[in-house]
């Protein structure tokens, strides 16, 4: 219990405001642009998932503090694995099913 | 604590190892959740005959929920800061406003799902609506067990203060609280969003 | 629901199987209270946090569910033996291939592979424990448990009847209103969970549990390929776990993910099914892989050849993993760039494999080999692989697969891969590790008897399915006329299962015979051992290591030889210190005993039963959360006592 360094949680109160603000901003805009019909529906689905995945960043770093943790960065290597997984199911799954819409 | 223990692991190292755990614990239930999105996103045209997003969805609903949950992954974060002050009042003061927004979110949810249901448009009546019921479900699921878990850990807290247990609690809990908030901001993209487009 | 519809009592044989299961239970309870052994049940094994205990514990349990598929499978090929066969209806016919699947992977296979993780790994990177010893006893009872649910279908309520992957609609409720699927979702999920756990403890215990020196390259095989599997294990169980919820809230709730009618889609539940099953042959068959590469190298008394290329491709296999699933449901029809895509990726996961092939054949070149018994498992299992490798290959042309496609060459390659992978792999391990974990070696004659039953009972029994599937014969026919020509090629094929049987029986009888009758091993390392596991003694003490071994580049305890060869030699002082040592606990298996009530409630829709044992789950972890004091010392002094009981001083 000497050892305060080792139980110092990561990040400080600026760095939450930061990625709270920047998480505000990221809801609005898809919120806007999908209200007011900005874009053709194909375009708006594009920009409105890079808001999401900017997003989920913005957490995993300002919230999660995916870089603050010890060496090695296992958790980053297993965070991008799993994007690749996610990858896998849910684009490979909607690939695959897509004989569906054609069959039916 | 400090004395010479040998352990194979330095007892300092436990707790940062339970994290370390957790993290992969996370990635497992993103793949979960990866997995109820596939469903969604391959079913989410079959209405068969049923209701369609567009018609269930109500905006400053789905709006209101996400920015509770936004905030509420905020105040959790502040509460960990606590744990530098190691201020014990403060960690559970904003572990309390926390969880009394994750409250409210359930309850905009419950709220939300009784309308559906009240309408007619049930787990049963198609497979676009069992999937979403299912996934959002899902998600309800998870922040109704981390406000179990929070209760439980703001007792803990209250007993026995800040240990180097106690604040590893407080941090698995709180990444577990930000990484409800980001499969959130999918459902929010995917299941709402792009449903009353 | 009425009794005679809850107990099973009409057929025969399972009448049988109701007495024998009866008095068996009154001879252990019998016997626990003659001898007074209760207290040492529960002290010694049901609140043992002890991966090595754990691990001998998976390890019962597997050879138990190995007897229990085994005997299904007989079964199956007894009515096969010839046309027109009376000896299983059809409905008995569909519940038994259903369990045997079923068991086999996931009740057979899964606690083998885990009873070797448990016992090997901490030893192989010298540490004292798993990272995570409470949650390693929770993921043993959750499987305990989890297998317990699926065989009590066999006497109530009835057997899952629509094959080990339950393809909807059949297995929907509209074609299945019986308990037999439900025994089968909520086992599998039950069970499941524990699966996570394990791969997830594994994990953390290879990467942040390693003695001090040893860094991740200086690994063993073993270890690697323990790694690789855990990836695959968080990969791809989450998804069998969401198909099998969805496949429940269609029955329970009334969704219609998988139905035929609002929309369902049934093939989503094959999508999502294979998308872990595919995985999950790897999850089996990496570790394996890391046994043989043990094997090999110290049977052979070199170095693994290749040994970065053995960890690359590892890896390789782990993530290519994921990649190839369709090749289950190419007739599904998604389409050509669909089956090309995963045709190919199917092939190119045959390379990673065949390096590893090779690999092993270079490292046995020019080699002293000793031909003892995991040395002749590892043979054994090189020709059986290559060629359900070579088959696998055939299966992955998606043009051709629509031929192979649900007939008995499938059956044939699929057993080719997993009883010449998995099950030679795990018995390759079991003889190889045995002295480290009871102290004492198999004796070899009957161990030689038993490989070579069963590996000519392997290819009496699976060449001719081959043969009978490009003859025509579909799987999961109960019975077929006498006019099609298949009748001899059955008749040998059951012939073969009954000599692989003989296999097992002489595989008891070593063990019953070696126990009584083989020598202590008082070295701990009656192989001439590489890897840190021999170091100690055998069996290891409860803390494993006096005094954790310090690591320097690969084969630790070979070269620790080497130098304690030499005439210079100077041993080390080594100092003993106390040790921090996680405490027994009774809630992993009260939990799993919450599971195992909350499963079965719902398996008969007795919602309350189900409510209860739910409950009961959240208290058992709730009541862990509150448990502050989790550990103890152990002194310097018992340490001492204890090293010097096994005949090593410090």
């Amino acid at each position: 219990m000497h050892d305060d360094h080792s139980e110092k949680h990561p990040g400080s109160t600026v760095s939450y405001v930061i990625g709270f603000l920047l998480s505000i901003v990221l809801t609005i805009i898809p919120l806007y642009v999908v209200l007011n019909h900005s874009f053709s529906n194909m375009i708006l689905v594009y920009v409105i998932m890079i808001m999401a995945v900017l997003q989920f960043l913005i957490q995993l770093v300002f919230f999660m503090h995916i870089r603050e943790s010890e060496e090695p960065h296992y958790n980053i290597l297993a965070i991008a694995l799993g994007i690749i997984f996610v990858f896998a199911i849910v684009a490979g799954s909607a690939w695959i099913m897509t004989f569906n819409s054609q069959v039916q | 604590m400090a004395h010479a223990v040998e352990t194979g692991v330095k007892h300092e190292d436990h707790e940062s190892i339970k994290i370390a755990g957790f993290w992969i614990f996370l990635v497992q239930d993103v793949l979960l959740f990866a997995t109820l999105f596939a469903t969604y996103v391959v079913l989410r045209n079959h209405y068969a005959g049923g209701p369609t997003p567009k018609e269930l969805f109500d905006v400053p609903g789905f709006v209101a929920e996400t920015f509770i949950l936004l905030t509420s992954s905020f105040t959790s974060g502040l509460a960990a800061l606590q744990l530098n002050k190691k201020s014990v009042g403060g960690l559970i003061t904003w572990l309390v406003i926390t969880g009394v927004l994750g409250l409210a979110f359930l309850g905009f949810e419950i709220n939300e799902f009784t309308n559906m249901v009240q309408e007619g448009a049930t787990i049963s009546t198609s497979a676009f609506l069992s999937a979403f019921f299912t996934l959002v479900g899902t998600h309800g699921a998870h922040v109704t067990l981390g406000l179990g878990w929070m209760l439980g850990l703001i007792i803990q807290l209250a007993r026995r203060g800040i240990t180097p247990v106690t604040s590893r609690k407080v941090s698995v809990l709180s990444l577990y609280w930000h990484f409800l908030d980001a499969v959130w901001i999918f459902i929010f993209t995917v299941v709402y969003l792009i449903g009353v487009m | 629901m009425q009794t005679q519809h809850f107990f099973i009592v009409g057929d025969p044989l399972i009448l049988g199987a109701d007495i024998s299961i009866i008095l068996v239970s009154a001879a252990i309870i019998f016997v626990l209270t003659y001898f007074k052994k209760w207290g040492w049940l529960w002290r010694e094994w049901l609140t043992t946090v002890d991966h090595k205990k754990i691990g001998i514990m998976y390890f019962i349990s597997a050879l138990l569910m190995l007897f229990r598929g085994g005997v299904d499978a007989l079964l199956m090929r007894l009515q096969l033996m010839f046309p027109n066969m009376n000896l299983l209806e059809s409905e008995h016919y569909n519940e038994i291939f259903t369990t045997h699947g079923t068991i086999m992977i996931l009740f057979m296979a899964m606690p083998l592979i885990f009873a070797m993780f448990n016992i090997a790994v901490p030893l192989q990177i010298g540490a004292r424990d798993v990272a995570y010893p409470f949650l390693n006893a929770v993921s043993f009872w959750l499987f305990f448990f989890g297998a317990l649910l699926l065989n009590l279908s066999f006497v109530i309520g009835g057997s899952p009847n629509a094959s080990w992957w339950g393809y909807p609609p059949l297995s929907e409720l509209t074609f299945n209103p019986g308990p037999g699927e439900n025994f089968y979702i909520l086992s599998i999920q039950i069970s499941g969970i524990g699966s996570i756990a394990t791969g997830i403890n594994f994990l953390i215990t290879i990467l942040k549990m390693r003695a001090p020196g040893m860094r991740l390259m200086d690994m063993p095989l073993f270890t690697w390929s323990v790694l690789s599997s855990c990836i695959v294990i968080i990969a791809a169980f989450p998804v069998l776990t969401v198909a099998l919820f969805l496949l429940f809230m269609d029955r329970f709730a009334g969704a219609h993910f998988f139905t035929m009618t609002h929309g369902g889609d049934p093939m989503m539940y094959v999508n999502l099914f294979w998308m872990w099953g595919h995985p999950e042959v790897y999850i089996v068959v990496l570790p394996a892989f890391g046994i043989f590469s043990e094997v090999v190298s110290v049977f052979s008394k070199k170095v693994i050849f290749g040994y970065t290329s053995m960890v690359v491709s590892l890896l390789l296999i782990s993530v290519y993993a994921y990649f190839t699933w369709v090749h289950h449901f190419f007739t599904m029809g998604a389409g050509a760039d669909v089956n090309t895509f995963f045709s190919i990726s199917t092939m190119l996961i045959a390379i990673p494999t065949g390096v590893k092939v090779f690999n092993w054949l270079l490292t046995m070149y020019r080699g002293r080999i000793r031909m003892t018994e995991p040395m002749l498992w590892t043979l054994g299992f090189i020709v059986c692989f290559v060629v359900g490798g070579a088959t696998g290959v055939m299966l992955s042309v998606a043009p051709a697969d629509y031929q192979y496609h649900n007939s008995y060459f499938v059956v044939a390659h699929f057993h080719n891969v997993l009883i010449g992978g998995t099950v030679f792999g795990m018995f390759a391990g079991m003889t190889y590790w045995w002295p480290k974990i009871f102290g004492f070696k198999l004796n070899p004659t009957l161990g030689k008897w038993a490989f070579w039953l069963w590996n000519i009972g392997f290819y009496v029994c699976f060449m001719p399915q081959y043969a009978l599937g490009f003859m025509g014969m579909t799987r999961r026919i109960y019975t077929y006329p006498d006019d099609m020509g298949w009748t001899p090629y059955n008749v040998v094929s059951t012939i073969g299962a009954f000599i692989m049987a003989l296999g097992f029986v002489f595989q008891v009888w070593q063990i019953v015979y070696s126990a009584k009758r083989m020598d202590r091993d008082v070295t701990g390392d009656p192989w001439d051992g590489h890897t840190l596991e021999w170091s100690t003694t055998s069996p290891a003490p409860y803390y494993n290591f006096a005094v954790i071994p310090k690591v320097e580049g690969r084969d630790a305890f070979w070269k620790e030889k080497k130098k304690r060869s030499q005439p210079d030699y100077k041993p080390e002082k080594r100092e003993l210190k106390p040790i921090h040592f996680p405490k027994n606990s009774g809630i992993p298996f009260i939990m799993g005993v919450c599971f195992f009530i909350a499963g079965f409630g719902l398996t008969f829709h007795w919602v309350w039963l189900g409510v209860i044992g739910l409950i009961g789950v959240a208290a058992t972890l709730y009541a862990r959360s509150f448990q502050y004091d989790t550990e103890y010392v152990i002194p310097v002094e018992e340490i001492k006592k204890t090293e010097a009981a096994l005949g090593r001083d410090i």
